[in-house]
């Protein structure tokens, strides 16, 4: 190792230990390359989901008259007849503007995403942290329950919940969220008995303030980057489960533009209109790569783990 | 070693109590009355309060669990409510297939996700750990489904007429079958748990055809599998594969595989034997969380390839409401799942002597 390298990382040590600890998290998830990539296919996903309305041609159930079902894309620019009206993704089989549908699709994916991990996040911070700072039987059953929902295959366990609450988008999204509850519910527990005994949380408790108080301005704060990453990466799967539900008809009921869906009515016309399977694949595709890459950039920015100054120098 | 595995087994008793009581919960909160749903809309009070004491529904709810408990036991899992025949039998017919795909598919991705990640970690940042690396993060995020299809394209579709045409559907070529083994060994038609057993076994037709020496059929059914099992295999190798090499690297990393290059042993020693042994715990652990991945996506895939397995039966059953079948279906592969989870936890005490110890 030369001189120069030496004063170099002597010189980005003390700059780590300048900088708050957030202000280093910040640093190496901007620096961090598939947290980058995610980003920028994140950042297009919601700009296409705000601009629906402007960027889509035709309305995402528009029957379209004049058109062939199942019409291959037309494009002008690519020699496609001008006479023709242009549909960059080509028909599918309702004779609906395959772009625009997918352009749609983008939200619902994104809310789809977002809810069932949003509702997910409460419940389970709630038992979680219920289960923590109570202890003993509470804890017991709480975390039990929440071993025999771990216990199975999540996606078929969201199947049989549909099962019995019967097919459709909501209940499809109720289920989804509900075996990814028992996730949440162990980071926040886990958290809670790391910081209940700590010295800090009995001072509140002595100063009067309530349990409620104490979870929100002592324990969650300690649990918000391991729930930040797990949320992102769940989003992930939670677009692909949903996908799935609807692609087996569990899910959104049609005309939805949801892309499973779609993939699942036109999945027969793959050898005749592989088009109409292939583009909304890439959309899920797309965006879960996006939740993805930018849930491995938070993990590694966030875990502190990360700063090991001898795993630093062992790399080099 | 013999405590661990016994006080292991001890703790498995309430999670595999709350998989059955949760699967028996499922099927009762349902709303509406299971009379009208069997017997439709137009049904008597009397035939109801009839169907009622026969199915035994005037019950305590607990006096239901237990009973339900006890047929368990019996392999009983009920009577289907659409085709009247019981379960047990629907479960013996479809799940072999999907216990094909799922081995199928854990073969794959975990000889190629484990090779994948051991070439990524020992070339570090050369082209193949890069592509390896974008392919693994592609491949985690790709719909199972979705990825069966573009697989039935490319290689039913574009590759026709090549020799790596391979059958977009079906589990066997049209004219091939093969008879139950039963048939073959002339046995005597067996009941109970042997004859489930070997119903299973017979169905399972990769294991039929290759113990009754069948290898044209054997060959017709690997063939058929391919297509499904690289779909399903596809999520768990890349994760596979990223474990793999993050465990590597750790390994790599250390004092001891410094020396043992340091002695002169040759690299392909040093890797396999020593760096690998140490890293595969975190690996086996990937491999046995995965199974609950790999047999949702055979549920998954099935629909798709249109193979005779749970995922086409599950789904129709739940199309007409047939909710004894998906009890069934559900409390049968989260058991093989919390199963496997086991042998996983015996691994660890194989390959760990410290988690024996604890």
């Amino acid at each position: 190792m030369t001189a120069s390298t030496n004063t170099l990382r002597a010189e980005s040590l003390t700059s780590i230990v300048s900088r708050t600890p957030l202000e280093n998290a910040l640093r190496r998830f901007v620096r961090h390359r598939s947290a980058q990539v995610g980003f920028v296919i994140l950042g297009f996903m919601i700009l296409i989901a705000i601009f629906a309305p402007v960027l889509a041609p035709y309305s995402p159930i528009e029957v379209l008259k004049d058109v062939k079902p199942r019409a291959n894309p037309c494009i002008h620019a690519f020699g496609c007849d001008v006479n023709q009206s242009e549909h960059i993704f080509g028909i599918d089989g309702n004779r609906r503007d395959m772009l625009s549908r997918v352009i749609y699709g983008s939200r619902l994916s994104l809310e789809i995403g977002i809810a069932t991990v949003s509702f997910a996040i409460i419940v389970g911070t709630l038992l979680g942290a219920v289960g923590g700072y109570a202890g003993g039987w509470t804890d017991n059953i709480i975390m039990r329950v929440m071993d025999v929902l771990l216990a199975f295959p999540s996606l078929l366990l969201s199947i049989a919940i549909v099962a019995v609450l019967g097919p459709g988008l909501i209940n499809a999204l109720l289920a989804i969220s509900f075996v990814s509850i028992p996730v949440y519910a162990r980071i926040v527990r886990a958290s809670v008995l790391q910081v209940k005994e700590q010295d800090f949380v009995s001072a509140s408790r002595a100063l009067g303030s309530s349990p409620l108080g104490i979870l929100i301005s002592h324990v969650l704060p300690n649990a918000i980057t391991p729930i930040i990453v797990q949320a992102t990466l769940g989003i992930a799967s939670a677009i692909l489960d949903a996908a799935a539900l609807s692609f087996l008809g569990l899910g959104a009921a049609p005309p939805t533009p949801e892309w499973g869906l779609m993939l699942g009515e036109e999945r027969n016309s793959l050898f005749n209109a592989p088009h109409l399977v292939f583009i909304p694949g890439i959309a899920i595709m797309l965006t879960v790569l996006a939740f993805n890459l930018l849930g491995d950039g938070l993990r590694d920015a966030l875990d502190p783990r990360q700063v090991n100054v001898s795993k630093e120098y062992r790399k080099g | 070693m013999s405590q661990f595995l016994i006080r292991r087994f001890l703790l498995l008793l309430p999670v595999l109590f709350g998989i059955t009581f949760v699967t028996f919960a499922l099927a009762r909160i349902l709303p509406g009355d299971p009379c009208f749903a069997v017997l439709g809309e137009k049904v008597s009070p009397e035939q109801c309060a009839a169907f009622r004491e026969r199915q035994g529904l005037n019950d305590p709810i607990m006096v239901q669990f237990v009973r339900y408990l006890g047929d368990l036991t019996h392999g009983d899992l009920g009577v289907s409510l659409k085709d009247q025949r019981p379960v047990t039998d629907i479960v013996l017919q479809r799940l072999p297939m999907t216990i094909e795909i799922t081995i199928g598919a854990m073969f794959f991705s975990t000889f190629f996700g484990v090779l994948l990640g051991i070439i990524s970690a020992v070339r570090r940042n050369s082209a193949i750990d890069v592509g390896t690396m974008i392919g693994a993060n592609v491949g985690v995020s790709m719909p199972v489904f979705w990825l069966g299809l573009m697989l039935a394209y490319v290689f039913a579709l574009k590759l026709k007429g090549t020799p790596f045409w391979i059958p977009p559907s079906g589990r066997l070529s049209s004219g091939i079958s093969i008879p139950p083994l039963t048939e073959f060994y002339h046995m005597e038609k067996l009941s109970g748990l042997w004859g489930a057993v070997v119903t299973f076994a017979s169905n399972m037709v990769t294991f039929n055809a290759l113990i009754t020496g069948n290898f044209d059929v054997f060959r017709d059914a690997l063939w058929h599998l391919i297509l499904p099992c690289i779909a399903v295999g596809t999520i768990p190798l890349s994760i596979i594969a990223r474990m793999t090499r993050s465990s590597m690297l750790e390994v790599l990393s250390l004092d001891y595989i410094r020396t043992a290059r340091a002695k002169g042993l040759i690299e392909r020693v040093v890797v396999l034997k020593h760096a690998l042994r140490n890293a595969l715990l975190p690996i086996v652990t990937v491999v046995g969380l995965s199974v609950g991945g790999l047999m949702s996506g055979a549920v998954l895939t099935e629909t798709v390839f249109a193979l005779p397995g749970v995922g086409t039966q599950l789904i129709s059953a739940i199309l007409s409401r047939d909710y004894a079948v998906v009890q069934a279906f559900t409390v049968v592969i989260a058991l093989i799942f919390v199963f496997v989870n086991l042998i996983v936890d015996f691994s660890y005490a194989f390959l760990d002597p410290r988690v024996r110890l604890q």
